[in-house]
C-alpha cells in the first residue's frame, strides 16, 4: 500500500496495510545498512531538524543516523538551553526553524499532542520522537518489525508488555500497533501503574504475574520511570523488582522460544536480572539496529519516497 | 411620566411569577411598570416582540472579568458586552483577580471601573482568604462592607477544612454565602483533563472526579454542622450530583450550579488536544455529563452560569499541558441552554429560563431576575428558533477561546435591556 501521509504522530493512526509498507521499506534500508558503503541518497540537499525537548540519547542518537544514512543535513537541537527556556512558545520555535529552511522536522517532548501541534502548524513533515505519555511510534515500529523478522508475523502472537504502563508512551504506540497486526496484548504490573481503562482498547489487564506471563511469545520490559511519576506508584524499587522483576524463574513461565524485548535504557536488576538482558532469548540489541532502519524507512516515506522504488 | 418603552407582542415568560404569555411589557425610569394610559402609550417608543421571547435579564453568578490585572483579556466594558451579547443584565465576577480581590480597596477598585466601563449590572464577590492562598481568611465583613455579595477564593479550593469551616461559620454572620470551587489537590494533582479512557489513551495527566466529589462532601458536612450556605460552582461529575441531591433532601444549605459546557460536551472533546476543551473541572464522561441534565431537571442543581474564563489566543495556542484552563461562555450560554434542555425537550421554556434567571439571582439573594412590577427594567429578548454558528471573530469578549466555534447554536439574543436602556441591539452594543 502506497504512504500518503506527510507525518509520522501515531500509530493509531496507521492501517494494518501502512505498516506493513513500513515493514517493506524497513526491510529494504536494512540490506542497505548490511552493505559495504550504506549510505544512500534519497534525502540529499534535505535538513533534518531534530528538536528534543526532552532529554535522549538512543532515539536522537538514531534518528541523526537514519538521517545521516539517507544523506539529509542533519542539526539536533538541546531545546531545554533553548529560546523556549526564555519563554518562546512552541509554535514560534518551530515557525523559525521552519523559516530557516528546514524540510523535515523530528520532535521529542514531554507533552502529549506535541507532535500533532506542530504538525498541524507546519507544512514539511513532522515525525513524533516521543510526546509525554501519549505515543512513541518509531519504537512501535521497530519492536513489531523486529516480531515479524523473528516470528513472520504478529498474527496470533501471545505478548505481554510488563511495567510502567501508565505513563508509557512505549506501551501505548505498541498495543495499537500490536493489536492492529492481530497479536493478543496482555498489559501487566503493578494496579497503580496499569488502570483498567487499557482493557477498552482490547488489550488485557493483568496484575498477577504468573498468569500474565504464561504462554506468552514476547515479553517486553518497560522501565520503571521515576520522573514520571507525581508520586510513588509502589513502596519501593526492592519491592518492585519482587513483584515484578523478570528473573529465570519467571522467564520459564513464558514459551520456550519467548523473547525478551525492552526499549531501553535498561535498569539492570530492577525490571530485568542482568543475565536475562545478556541472554540469547533477549532481541533488545536487535531492536536497536532495527530502530535504525525503520527511522529511516519513516523519514524516506514521510519525504514522499515509494516503498516499492527502493531495492535493498 | 417620562418616556416609555413598550415591548410588544412577545411571549413574555417570567418564572418567578409564574408568568407566560402573548404580552406586552413597559418600562419607565428604569423600571418595569403596569399598563399605562392610552395617551403615554401613543408616544411609546414601540419594540416589535413578536415571535420573540421576552425573558427577565439573564443572571450568571460565574463570570472572570481579569480586573484588575489582565485586561489584556478582558475589561470590564469587553465582558459587560459580551454579557449583554448573550442576554446577561447581571454578573457575579469572581475575585481570582491580579493582585486577588482580598481587601475592600481592591473591591472598591472593580466597583469604580464598573462605574466607569460597565453596561451590565456587576456584583463583586472577595476571596475567603488572603491571596487565595488557603492560610488566613481575608476580612469578610470589611469585603462585605465594600460590596462583595459572597466570598470565593475563584479557580482555588481551600484545602484546609478547619479553615474553611471557620470561613463559613464566620461568613454566615454577615449572610455571606460561600462559593466553593471543590477540588481536593491530592488527587488532582497535575491533572490536565478528566481521568478516564481518554486520559489513559491520551497520555494526558488525569483529574479524577473523587477529587471534586470529596471537596463537594467536605462542604455538605460543613454546610450542615454551621448552617452556612455554600454554593458549589461547576459541578462536573455523577457522584458530586448525588451527594448534593441527598444533601437537600436532607435540607443541608447547599446550592449548585452547572455550566453549558459540562452540560454539552464530554471528555471525548479533547481526543485532539484542542486547548478550548480545556478547563478546570475537566469535561468528564458522558455518564457524568448525563447525570448533569439530569440533576437540572429534577432541581438537584440550582441554576447555570457560564463560568466565563478569557484567556488569549496566544495563551491558549500551545501544547495542553501548558495552555490555561477555561473557556468564554457568556455569548454562547443561552444558546446552549436552549439546545439541551429545551430543544431537546427535557425541559419547557420558563423552567429552562428559570436556570438562567431568578434561580441564580436568589442564591445570592440578588434583586433581580424577574419583571415584576417595580423591578429593574432587566429584559433579554430572543429568537429560541434562530440558528447561528459562532466563529473566532465573532465574540464581543476580548478574548476568543470557545468550545463552541464552528458549531450549531439554537437560540439567539436580539437586543438586551439594563435597567430599562437598551445595550445590546440585534449584534451590536449600544455603549453610550
Amino acid at each position: 500500500m502506497p504512504w500518503f501521509r506527510k507525518d509520522l504522530i501515531s500509530t493509531e493512526e496507521l492501517s494494518p496495510e501502512e505498516i506493513q509498507t513500513v515493514f517493506k521499506t524497513t526491510a529494504a534500508f536494512k540490506k542497505i545498512l548490511g552493505r559495504k558503503t550504506a549510505k544512500t541518497p534519497p534525502l540529499r540537499g534535505k535538513t533534518v531538524v531534530n528538536l528534543f525537548f526532552e532529554n535522549s540519547t538512543r532515539t536522537r542518537v538514531a534518528f541523526e543516523m537514519a538521517a545521516t544514512k539517507l544523506s539529509a543535513d542533519v542539526m539536533s537541537l538541546d531545546m531545554k538551553t533553548s529560546s523556549t527556556s526564555k519563554g518562546e512558545t512552541l509554535r514560534d520555535t518551530v515557525e523559525n526553524i521552519h523559516a530557516l529552511a528546514a524540510d523535515m522536522i523530528v520532535i521529542r517532548h514531554s507533552a502529549p499532542g506535541s507532535a500533532a501541534y506542530i504538525s498541524k502548524v507546519l507544512d514539511i513533515p513532522v515525525l513524533n520522537a516521543g510526546d509525554g505519555a501519549h505515543e512513541h511510534p518509531t519504537q512501535a515500529l521497530l519492536d513489531c518489525f523486529t516480531l515479524h523478522e523473528k516470528f513472520g508475523s504478529l498474527k496470533g502472537l501471545k505478548i505481554a508488555i510488563l511495567g510502567d504502563i501508565l505513563y508509557s508512551r512505549v506501551a501505548r504506540s505498541n498495543l495499537w500497533a500490536m493489536t492492529k497486526l492481530g497479536a493478543e496484548v496482555t498489559l501487566v504490573g503493578p494496579a497503580t501503574l496499569v488502570p483498567r481503562e487499557f482493557e477498552q482498547f482490547g488489550v488485557t489487564v493483568s496484575h498477577d504475574l504468573k498468569s500474565a506471563l504464561a504462554d506468552k511469545d514476547a515479553v517486553m520490559l518497560l522501565r520503571i520511570q521515576h520522573e514520571r511519576q507525581n508520586a510513588s506508584a509502589f513502596p519501593s524499587i526492592n519491592e518492585y523488582t519482587r513483584m515484578f522483576g523478570l528473573n529465570k524463574t519467571r522467564l520459564s513461565w513464558l514459551k520456550e522460544n519467548a523473547v525478551i524485548m525492552h526499549p531501553g535504557p535498561i535498569n539492570r536488576g530492577v525490571e530485568i536480572d542482568s543475565e536475562l538482558a545478556d541472554s540469547p532469548q533477549s532481541v533488545i540489541l536487535g531492536q536497536v539496529t532495527n530502530g535504525l532502519a525503520t527511522r529511516m524507512a519513516c523519514l524516506y516515506l514521510c519525504s514522499g519516497g515509494k516503498a516499492e522504488t527502493l531495492t535493498g | 411620566m417620562s418616556q416609555v418603552t413598550w415591548i410588544k407582542g412577545g411571549r413574555v415568560i417570567d418564572p418567578k411569577i409564574e408568568r407566560d404569555e402573548i404580552s406586552d411589557i413597559f418600562i419607565s425610569n428604569g423600571k418595569i411598570i403596569d399598563r399605562p394610559s392610552r395617551e403615554t402609550l401613543a408616544k411609546a417608543d414601540t419594540i416589535d416582540a413578536t415571535g420573540l421571547v421576552a425573558s427577565p435579564g439573564l443572571v450568571d453568578l460565574h463570570v472572570h472579568f481579569r480586573v484588575p490585572g489582565e485586561t489584556h483579556k478582558e475589561t470590564i466594558f469587553s465582558g459587560t458586552s459580551s454579557a449583554a451579547t448573550g442576554g446577561f443584565t447581571s454578573v457575579v465576577c469572581m475575585p481570582n483577580t491580579s493582585p486577588p480581590a482580598d481587601t475592600a480597596g481592591t473591591i472598591q477598585y472593580i466597583k469604580d471601573a464598573v462605574g466607569r466601563e460597565s453596561i451590565v449590572h456587576v456584583f463583586p464577590t472577595a476571596c475567603i482568604t488572603v491571596g487565595s492562598e488557603g492560610e488566613r481568611l481575608a476580612p469578610t465583613g470589611s469585603l462585605r462592607d465594600a460590596g462583595a455579595v459572597a466570598i470565593s477564593d475563584g479557580g482555588k479550593c481551600l484545602q484546609n477544612s478547619g479553615l474553611m469551616r471557620r470561613a463559613v461559620e464566620y461568613a454566615n454572620m454577615f449572610n455571606m454565602p460561600v462559593i466553593d470551587h471543590c477540588e481536593d489537590y491530592s488527587l488532582s494533582a497535575n491533572g490536565v483533563m478528566n481521568e478516564g479512557l481518554v486520559s489513559t489513551k491520551l497520555g494526558l495527566r488525569g483529574n479524577p472526579a473523587e477529587a471534586e466529589d470529596i471537596m463537594v462532601s467536605r462542604d455538605v458536612i460543613l454546610s450542615a454542622k454551621t448552617g452556612a450556605h455554600i454554593h458549589i460552582q461547576h459541578v462536573s461529575s455523577r457522584n458530586a450530583i448525588d451527594i448534593i441531591r441527598r444533601a437537600k433532601s436532607r435540607g443541608v444549605n447547599i446550592s449548585a450550579e452547572a455550566t453549558p459546557h459540562h452540560m454539552c460536551f464530554s471528555e471525548l472533546e479533547v481526543s485532539d488536544f484542542n486547548t478550548n476543551f480545556k478547563m478546570n473541572p475537566p469535561l468528564r464522561s458522558e455518564e457524568d455529563r448525563l447525570a448533569i441534565l439530569e440533576g437540572l431537571e429534577d432541581g438537584t442543581i440550582d441554576c447555570i452560569a457560564s463560568g466565563h474564563a478569557p484567556h488569549t489566543d496566544y495563551e491558549k495556542d500551545v501544547e495542553f499541558d501548558y495552555a490555561p484552563n477555561g473557556v468564554i461562555g457568556l455569548e454562547t450560554a443561552l444558546g446552549a441552554t436552549l439546545n439541551q434542555l429545551y430543544h431537546s425537550k427535557r425541559l419547557d421554556l420558563p423552567r429552562t429560563l428559570s436556570l438562567l434567571t431568578y434561580q441564580p439571582a436568589q442564591i445570592l439573594n440578588l434583586n433581580k431576575g424577574t419583571l415584576e412590577i417595580g423591578a429593574d427594567a432587566d429584559v433579554t429578548l430572543f429568537d429560541p428558533e434562530c440558528e447561528w454558528t459562532p466563529q473566532s471573530n465573532s465574540f464581543q469578549s476580548k478574548s476568543s477561546n470557545s468550545p463552541w466555534i464552528n458549531r450549531t447554536l439554537k437560540g439567539k439574543v436580539i437586543q438586551t435591556f439594563v435597567s430599562g436602556k437598551l445595550v445590546f441591539d440585534k449584534g451590536k452594543i449600544l455603549s453610550s
